[in-house]
């Protein structure tokens, strides 16, 4: 048992910090720490940047031009980046496709999608939520139909995150109506630009339009955008999974998130002292705090382990339910810390074009509240992690 | 012993819910929310015409009713329908204040009022005041017949909307003193009055108001000079009931779409209401629910005995009712899944009412506080 980092990993973590130092852009990491949305151009140069640096594709193997990090490496990325407030990494197309183009894809697909990916020449979206199939995805409808050298897809996705930016989209879409539902299903690699596509914002409850509705009407797909075998896409989907729950327990956007309410909580004032002196407010921070270290140490209990070869199993569906409530109790905390300033819309203020209403603090937490609600819906809800959990360890 | 409403408030009700189900659409909402005034000069006069603003004020104030049971009443049926006009703004923090200290020439106002013809705004809050009821740092200078107003005043409900704005400042004492808060009737268009307006996260508008050597006639003042803080507290009590009542009907929206939502929505081939998992958490929102509906008679039924009892109670339901409102919040969210999440639906805005309710005149925890305090007195 030794809780510290090897003297390779503390080197590595140096490593690290000096790049983010030296190389994350300010007006960056201004726009994250104040909660500002961030553009399209303002991801696509941080990737550019972690690309010059040969660390943006940080989980792939070296063959395809990854930096092929292990789980410690990549958990030390993460929490460094994250208090650095560093833009997040878009997965989309670097760490939920690539990884199923490099397991089932064709060498074609590889060499024409890969490279893409890592100089930001396509912006990937993933087309997996429909209206009718959340937690019940495998009940997917969107169709894909066979003729000649095309699939004719029609259908529609929903909570298509990003959208709005992407070229590509990858789909799962039925492909067989008469087998059991996990059995018919393909993975499509579809153009954005296909006639018969569009694209609709929703906007979600706090004014942002983060998410999207792709509708297809007759979409026309070459039968060589076919990710490995027909029906065998629901095979790729769960293993994509697997991928979009790394760094699912969040830590370094908890500690980042602990660190901009303790800020808070020492300058704001709650009758005649500093919020962080009010022996309630106090005790709320001290209970989360507590939780988030023992989350920090079962994160690397499993970071480990997957280093050293095992699987993650359960322990990511633990860590999802746990990182989410912790996530989310540090927003509720942080809303509460800004008081009456927390009622403004900031919608203004966002967009840089006035002087904050109130601390320049306050603005973007109620906000950032409500949207994390959807932390502990999306990527699998807690309720379908719990299921997972329960299922697996008792066996039913 | 006698839970049941009056005939009259059973009548006023019904007349309310009817209105606002059949007015007060989601899409008129959204329309609402999304105006430049935040608000519908339509639905106000539809409110006034059917007596819910006179309903709000006693027969010697000029209306029908005034007691808590007369808010709860009223506010209950706006929470349920998501209402974002001022009507705590106008006539229960404003009317009410007016109606405590007025001169007869001022509370000559309150007619308008009832009538929705006039709208008003309480800035007493400051930048650095937070929920310190007596915290007022904006100062009042007499010379001779000339009052100045100067400092600053924040999140300011309504405050473009009113033809007067309620404003304290000090006369005299120090920054968190009780004594030595004055309260002053300040037209709107003022010289020296500056507003920066801005909308409301979870719908209507508020601004910033800048006081600068602002001018006013003694006559301006309510009430006599330094004296005001009884009546500011007795105001925000009842502005108190009003928010746990607009919480309690929010929250039976939201227990009602939840359970709308978890017998329709189908997924693995069932309606997911029929997970054991996901019914349990249904019914601990509504367990809930009924202790905040008592929270409520209790508040509503002390809101005029003694400042302690009154006080008491007030903190007991906003402490309860907050813990209520976030969980009802976030569960019927969560239930939901990620169509709550989105903005047209109606329990989103909902959602957003009874968190950011949570921001007037104290939280959860400053209730907890508050009633920590009063129980030791």
């Amino acid at each position: 048992m030794d809780l510290s980092y090897s003297p390779e990993e503390l080197a590595f973590r140096d490593e690290v910090r000096s790049f983010l130092r030296d190389d994350l852009p300010k007006e960056l990491s201004d726009k994250v720490r104040s909660g500002a949305e961030l553009g399209k151009a303002d991801i696509e140069r941080w990737h550019a940047i972690l690309n010059a640096r040969g660390w943006f594709a940080q989980n792939w193997p070296k063959e395809f031009g990854g930096a092929a990090w292990n789980a410690v490496q990549r958990h030390i990325f993460e929490e460094e980046a994250a208090m650095a407030d560093a833009p997040r990494i878009v997965p989309f197309g670097l760490s939920m496709l690539a990884p199923v183009l490099q397991k089932f894809g064709s060498k074609a697909q590889q060499d024409h999608y890969l490279p893409r990916i890592l100089n930001g020449d396509d912006w990937w979206c993933q087309g997996y939520s429909e209206p009718g199939a959340g937690s019940d995805l495998a009940s997917l409808k969107t169709r894909a139909v066979r003729e000649g050298d095309h699939y004719i897809v029609n259908g529609q996705k929903t909570w298509t995150t990003l959208g709005q930016y992407a070229n590509m989209i990858f789909c799962l879409v039925r492909t067989d109506p008469d087998v059991k539902q996990q059995e018919g299903i393909s993975f499509l690699l579809i153009d954005m630009d296909t006639p018969g596509i569009e694209v609709r914002p929703i906007i979600l409850l706090d004014g942002t339009p983060e998410v999207n509705e792709v509708f297809f009407k007759d979409v026309k797909v070459p039968v060589e955008n076919l990710v490995g075998e027909e029906n065998k896409g629901w095979t790729y989907a769960k293993y994509l999974l697997t991928h979009e729950r790394t760094n699912i327990a969040g830590v370094g956007f908890s500690r980042a998130g602990l660190d901009t309410l303790k800020r808070i909580a020492r300058i704001e004032m709650s009758g005649g002292r500093a919020l962080i002196e009010n022996p309630h407010f106090a005790a709320r921070l001290a209970k989360v705090e507590i939780d988030l270290m023992a989350m920090a140490t079962t994160n690397l209990r499993i970071i480990s382990q997957a280093a050293g070869g095992a699987a993650p199993g359960v322990e990511s569906s633990m860590l999802k339910v746990k990182g989410t409530i912790i996530r989310q109790e540090i927003n509720d905390l942080t809303r509460r810390a800004v008081g009456p300033y927390a009622m403004p819309f900031p919608s203004e203020t966002l967009e840089g074009n006035n002087d904050p209403v109130g601390p320049d603090y306050a603005g973007p937490q109620s906000a950032q509240y409500f949207n994390n609600r959807k932390l502990s819906i999306f990527g699998g809800s807690n309720e379908i992690q719990r299921g997972i959990i329960a299922k697996v360890k008792m066996g039913g | 012993m006698d839970f049941n409403l009056t005939d009259e408030r059973q009548m006023l009700q019904d007349t309310l819910r009817r209105y606002l189900a059949d007015k007060y659409t989601t899409k008129l909402r959204n329309e609402i929310l999304e105006s430049e005034t935040g608000m519908s000069s339509a639905i106000w006069t539809g409110l006034a015409d059917l007596g819910v603003i006179g309903a709000l004020f006693t027969e010697a104030q000029g209306g029908f009713g005034g007691a808590g049971f007369d808010i709860t009443t009223v506010f209950e049926e706006l929470g349920r329908a998501g209402v974002v006009e001022p009507m705590l703004d106008s006539a229960i923090l404003g009317g009410r204040l007016i109606a405590a200290l007025g001169t007869e020439a001022q509370q000559a106002l309150l007619a308008d009022v009832i009538s929705g013809t006039l709208h008003l705004a309480f800035a007493h809050g400051e930048p650095t005041s937070r929920y310190d009821l007596s915290r007022v740092q904006a100062t009042a200078v007499q010379n001779g017949d000339e009052i100045v107003l100067n400092g600053r005043k924040a999140v300011v409900v309504n405050a473009e909307a009113a033809g007067y704005l309620i404003v304290s400042a000090r006369e005299s004492g120090a920054a968190d003193d009780v004594a030595g808060i004055s309260l002053f009737l300040v037209p709107a268009g003022s010289a020296g009055l500056t507003l920066r307006g801005y909308p409301l996260f979870a719908g209507g508008r508020a601004a910033e108001v800048s006081l600068d050597d602002l001018r006013l006639p003694a006559s301006a003042r309510l009430g006599a000079a330094g004296a005001a803080y009884p009546a500011i507290a007795a105001a925000v009590a009842a502005a108190n009931v009003a928010l746990v009542a607009e919480a309690l009907g929010a929250m039976e929206t939201a227990t009602e779409l939840t359970r709308s939502y978890l017998m329709t929505r189908q997924q693995f081939g069932r309606p997911i209401g029929t997970f054991q998992a996901l019914q349990h958490r249904y019914s601990d929102m509504l367990i809930e629910l009924e202790q905040a509906r008592s929270a409520v008679i209790n508040a509503a039924g002390h809101l005029e005995r003694d400042a302690q009892q009154r006080d008491l109670q007030i903190a007991a339901a906003r402490n309860l009712i907050g813990r209520a409102a976030r969980l009802v919040a976030e569960e019927s969210i969560q239930m939901h899944g990620g169509i709550a999440m989105t903005q047209e639906y109606e329990l989103a805005h909902i959602a957003k009412r009874l968190v950011m309710m949570d921001h007037r005149f104290g939280d959860t925890d400053y209730h907890l506080e508050r009633f920590i305090d009063l129980s030791a007195a």
